[in-house]
């Protein structure tokens, strides 16, 4: 295994097991994912538009929110007692660093994601028997991208004076191609739609994932570094 | 006065006389649009807005253009000057997109009938106008001079890279904009009194940029003079 991989998996881990020793923050961040499906619940009209048809977009939305709490405490973790300056002062590479930050954020949004996925089916009464994989490879593609930009913005945002308003003002245009582009394929695979009609917005997706991990990887350095 | 101080108020004079200047020149183009160029056959006097729109269109996209190109000469340079020129083009920039996205539903109200429409051109200036606040929001929420032009480069860049893929997830709906009249394969399909004064208009814009922009910069010099005023005197 490559030194840098190991690394990044050495950091993630390190975060992973934090996070499940209290477990508060995954936590709460799935209660508030099953919230914002009940409350959509109660934005539309059930007699009048058909779970099916809002179905992509609420579950897609849900995601977007509980990313975004997320990451917001991705890096607030690293500031109490100044923890940031400890694992700077590692023998890191700051890829390494960025990867490793990445990968753990990618476990919390994805265990948020799973959790949400099956009480979606539950209060829309959607059938995902046939398009299960399918949502579940769209989520993940759609996913890397937008955390990836997310854990560089989530560096940032620590320092500034209005975190938790900085993030979500940063990151959400940065979330508005890969939403789109999960939202067009969701409604499609639930349509029972043929892989052709998806193929571009999976290009593009893909595209995102490889421009915007490759770049804040790069990028990450400057944020941390003084 | 220190260095600073002197090159803050050289800056800062030369970019009010600049935007002065385009200021006058702007009432000349309103002249023009309103008394020289004919009136639209189909659109009638809500055409007059496009010599407003398309200029300040033009500026807040070259705008954003010079951020992301000078964010990502920062990163690599690390040349203050850069930083502070980023800072003060998106504001300049925001200033621009507001002129754009106000004009802008003045004109499709009677045009199209709607003030607003979900369309590909529309959605990505939008978000374009929300990127760069953010951008802003951010350095205004940090102290630290290298930090923050550290951070709003990696932002400028990131944002660059944002635009192709806004505009092209946004482009698969259907797109209402007006299609290119000036910059086109072909000729460009306008009267030549409509062109001259459009393209008089887009020169007056980007001189007002200009001196916009060099007053901003002399501006944050100035503010550095205070800083490093308050720092020698502690």
């Amino acid at each position: 295994m490559p030194e840098s991989l190991r690394l990044a998996l050495a950091v993630a881990g390190k975060d992973i097991r934090a996070e499940l020793r209290s477990r508060t923050a995954l936590l709460s961040a799935v209660v508030f994912a099953a919230l914002v499906l009940v409350v959509f619940n109660f934005a539309r009209d059930p007699t009048a538009i058909a779970a099916a048809d809002l179905a992509p977009s609420v579950l897609w939305v849900t995601f977007a929110l509980a990313a975004m709490v997320a990451l917001n405490r991705a890096f607030t973790v690293e500031r109490e007692h100044g923890a940031i300056d400890g694992l700077l002062l590692a023998p890191v590479p700051r890829g390494a660093l960025f990867l490793g930050k990445l990968l753990a954020n990618l476990a919390f949004v994805g265990t948020v994601e799973a959790v949400t996925l099956p009480l979606f089916v539950l209060f829309f009464n959607v059938d995902l028997t046939a398009a299960l994989p399918g949502i579940i490879g769209v989520t993940a593609l759609a996913t890397v991208g937008f955390v990836s930009v997310g854990t560089v913005f989530s560096a940032m945002a620590v320092r500034t004076r209005f975190a938790e308003l900085m993030l979500p003002v940063l990151l959400l245009p940065f979330m508005v191609p890969p939403i789109i582009g999960a939202v067009q394929v969701t409604a499609r695979l639930l349509a029972g739609r043929p892989l052709s009609e998806m193929l571009g917005w999976l290009r593009l997706l893909a595209l995102y994932d490889v421009v915007f991990v490759t770049l804040c990887t790069m990028a990450f350095g400057a944020v941390v570094d003084e | 006065m220190t260095p600073t101080e002197a090159a803050a108020r050289t800056l800062t004079r030369r970019g009010l006389r600049i935007s002065v200047a385009a200021l006058a020149a702007l009432a000349g183009v309103y002249v023009l649009a309103l008394g020289y160029t004919p009136v639209e056959a189909r659109q009638g006097v809500a055409q007059k807005i496009f010599y407003l729109h398309v200029p300040a269109a033009w500026c807040a996209l070259m705008a954003f253009s010079l951020v992301g190109l000078t964010s990502a000469l920062y990163l690599w340079l690390h040349d203050p000057r850069l930083d502070r020129f980023a800072a003060a083009s998106a504001e300049v920039g925001v200033a621009f997109s507001a002129v754009m996205l106000t004009t802008g539903p003045i004109w499709a109200k009677p045009i199209w009938g709607t003030w607003w429409t979900w369309d590909a051109r529309l959605t990505l200036t939008l978000f374009l106008f929300f990127l760069f606040i953010g951008y802003l929001a951010l350095r205004a929420s940090l102290h630290d001079p290298q930090e923050r032009a550290r951070f709003s480069a990696v932002v400028g860049i990131l944002g660059m890279l944002l635009v192709p893929f806004i505009h092209l997830s946004v482009y698969l709906f259907r797109t209402l904009h007006p299609q290119p009249v000036v910059l086109k394969p072909s000729a460009p399909s306008l009267p030549p009194e409509m062109l001259r004064t459009l393209l008089i208009s887009m020169l007056v814009f980007t001189l007002l940029y200009l001196g916009l922009v060099t007053l901003r910069y002399g501006l944050a010099l100035a503010e550095e003079a205070r800083d490093e005023a308050a720092d020698a005197a502690r």
